[in-house]
């Protein structure tokens, strides 16, 4: 089998995707340009940046640093707020033109209520799919837990989103909890019509041991890249053992090979972030290339088939178990 | 790469509102690249390398950070990250840099490189009065020829630096600039008209510095990663150009 013979198709919620590579929230897409960009660059689907009711600033620098293992983060969820994120997804449509890819619409609140107004807000935008970040704290909960933290609130959370929207709602998870199986089948039991997995792990810190303090002045920040990619896999594993909606896989995919990994524990797709800065924007035509050299020489000829190879025969997210 | 961290060795004040800071560091790096120098507690802002060794920056006093700058003294501590972003182009055998304000950083690197390398070069900096123009002895020192221009007239040719050397422009076969986007557009203009091939380099503002937060997007570019040197070419038709910038929440607004 040749790699062109290979079909890197895929689907999430009936919306067809060229190949499974996806830009991943928070990733260079703040504005509609850039996410046309990402689109020539090959990329399956872009996925915005996750917006709020009202703009944030986020948090004062340096909220981004390269530890050589991964990246940390504390940007603080900063976005131009909804209103400036309706008109960037317009304006990335409109600027996609023939070569149109599905947009994802990233969208987050501080409260349960607010969750489903910046959705039905977000939905004046027609993105394709909506993604819920609930990896962001609860500020009605004493202890502004996460919303993603427990399965109860997460679930609460996608119920209000759902009914503010008619567009398809993938509720994003956070791998910081005990047991990510049971968050995914609270919002699957809520209506969640897919899941991504996983946003940023921890939160982890690191020192300038000269000055002996925290580098990022928000002291924690969440970790991505390679160094979280074992946790991302387990994580999809899990989720795909426990529901049969479709799992976009996060978390450190740095080439063909780590795609397929993700793809064999159950993933319909990739979501692709701390790589496109180590690798270029370019880098979703070479994980395609390399995809379909890899499945051309393991002769499968379908991300259908490659699907959900890992899982235990009868897992929910395996083709063709009707879970 | 986190941030290190360096010792000033040197402090030299320009003129009133503009530092010079020497590090006991240098860094690998091409005329154009900048750092993200660091400040523990106080922030940490992109900063243009004026020269690599030892490490040099010349920091405007302009708001909080760098304010807290100035007020550090040799033996303080500065922490850096770096260096970012696509450099200029060492070449041609004219070479016009025109610089406005703290512009003239970055160029004074470009400068040096390309004196060593045999080409001739030509300084054009402008600034408001004469007081404003700064490091202009040291690109004397590394073999430049200047031209100075001040707004009130003081020093040099009356008005802005680009139409100081408009006329002289078809001698040279290269430019580079940098300064406020104002003036960027203003040679960038000249130059497709005359069709000398030129480099800018431009601001947005900043956050993870090195391609990733997508803060810092100019039309469909990553001003920190894919510039902040642009080729004019590439800036023919953005629409950002000398038009919108981003606020630091990312809203795109008029310049
Ligand atoms: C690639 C690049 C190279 C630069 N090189 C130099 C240099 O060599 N010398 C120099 O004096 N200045 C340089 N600057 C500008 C410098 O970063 C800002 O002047 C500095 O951040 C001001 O911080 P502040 O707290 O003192 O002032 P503020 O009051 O915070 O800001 C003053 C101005 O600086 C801009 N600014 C603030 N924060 C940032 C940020 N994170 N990223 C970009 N711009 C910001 C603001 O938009 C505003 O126009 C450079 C900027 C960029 C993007
Ligand atoms: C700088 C940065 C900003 C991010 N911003 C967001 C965000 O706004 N919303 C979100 O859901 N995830 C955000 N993430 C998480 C990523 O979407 C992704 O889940 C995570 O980085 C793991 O993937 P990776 O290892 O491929 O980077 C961000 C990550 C980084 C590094
Ligand atoms: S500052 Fe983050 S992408 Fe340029």
């Amino acid at each position: 089998m040749s790699p062109e013979e290979v079909d890197l198709s895929t689907a999430i919620c009936g919306v067809h995707l060229r190949n499974p590579t996806m830009l991943a929230s928070g990733i260079v897409g703040l504005s509609g340009e850039v996410l046309a960009r990402v689109a020539r660059c090959g990329a399956g689907a872009v996925v915005t940046k996750s917006c709020s009711l009202k703009p944030r600033v986020g948090h004062p620098n340096p909220v981004v640093v390269d530890y050589g293992a991964g990246v940390i983060n504390a940007v603080g969820l900063s976005n131009p707020g909804v209103e400036a994120m309706v008109a960037e997804i317009r304006d990335a449509r409109e600027l996609m033109g023939e070569e149109r890819v599905p947009i994802v619409a990233s969208v987050f609140a501080h409260s349960i209520y607010d969750f489903g107004t910046v959705a039905r807000y977000i939905s004046e935008a027609e993105p394709d799919l909506i993604e819920a970040n609930i990896s962001c704290p609860n500020v009605e909960e004493e202890f502004g837990q996460l919303f993603s933290s427990t399965p109860y609130v997460a679930a609460q959370v996608t119920r209000r989103v759902k009914s503010s929207t008619n567009i398809p709602v993938i509720v994003k998870l956070s791998p910081n909890v005990p047991n990510i199986a049971e968050v995914a089948k609270a919002v699957v039991a809520a209506g969640a019509d897919a899941i991504s997995a996983v946003n940023t792990a921890g939160p982890g810190m690191l020192l300038d041991v000269e000055s002996a303090r925290p580098v990022l002045t928000n002291r924690v920040g969440g970790l991505s890249g390679p160094a979280i990619r074992p946790l991302a896999v387990r994580c999809v594993y899990d989720i795909a053992n426990a529901v049969s909606v479709p799992v976009i896989g996060i978390g450190g995919q740095s080439d063909g090979r780590d795609v397929a990994e993700m793809i064999s524990v159950g993933a319909v797709a990739v979501g692709v972030g701390t790589a496109v800065y180590r690798r270029g924007m370019e880098v979703f035509r070479h994980m395609t290339t390399e995809l379909a050299e890899l499945m051309a020489r393991l002769g499968i000829d379908s991300i259908e088939r490659l699907r959900g190879r890992g899982l235990p025969a009868g897992a929910p997210g395996r083709p063709g178990s009707d879970a | 790469m986190i941030p290190q961290m360096s010792r000033i060795t040197r402090v030299l004040f320009e003129n009133r509102s503009v530092a010079t800071f020497e590090l006991d560091a240098c860094v690998d790096a091409e005329p154009g690249q900048f750092l993200m120098v660091w400040l523990p507690g106080e922030g940490e802002k992109p900063i243009s390398i004026m020269d690599p060794d030892p490490l040099t920056i010349t920091v405007a006093r302009v708001g909080p950070f760098s304010t807290a700058l100035h007020q550090r003294q040799v033996g303080d501590a500065v922490g850096w990250r770096g260096p970012f972003g696509r450099p200029f182009t060492v070449d041609g055998r004219h070479l016009l840099l025109v610089a406005g304000g703290y512009g003239a950083a970055p160029l004074h690197f470009l400068a040096r490189r390309a004196c060593d390398a045999g080409i001739s070069t030509t300084l054009a900096l402008g600034a408001r009065t004469g007081d404003d123009l700064i490091l202009v002895d040291r690109f004397r020192a590394i073999g430049c020829t200047t031209v100075l221009a001040t707004d009130r007239g003081d020093v040099g040719y009356q008005g802005f630096v680009t139409d100081a050397i408009l006329p002289d422009l078809a001698q040279f076969d290269r430019v580079a600039a940098c300064g406020p986007e104002a003036m960027l557009y203003a040679v960038a203009r000249m130059c497709w008209d005359a069709g000398v091939p030129a480099e800018v380099s431009l601001e947005r503002y900043m956050k993870c510095g090195f391609g990733i937060c997508g803060q810092c997007a100019m039309g469909d570019k990553l001003v920190c990663k894919d510039g902040p040197v642009f080729d004019i070419e590439e800036l023919r038709h953005n629409r950002d150009f000398a038009r919108f910038t981003r606020t630091a929440t990312g809203r795109r607004v008029s310049l």
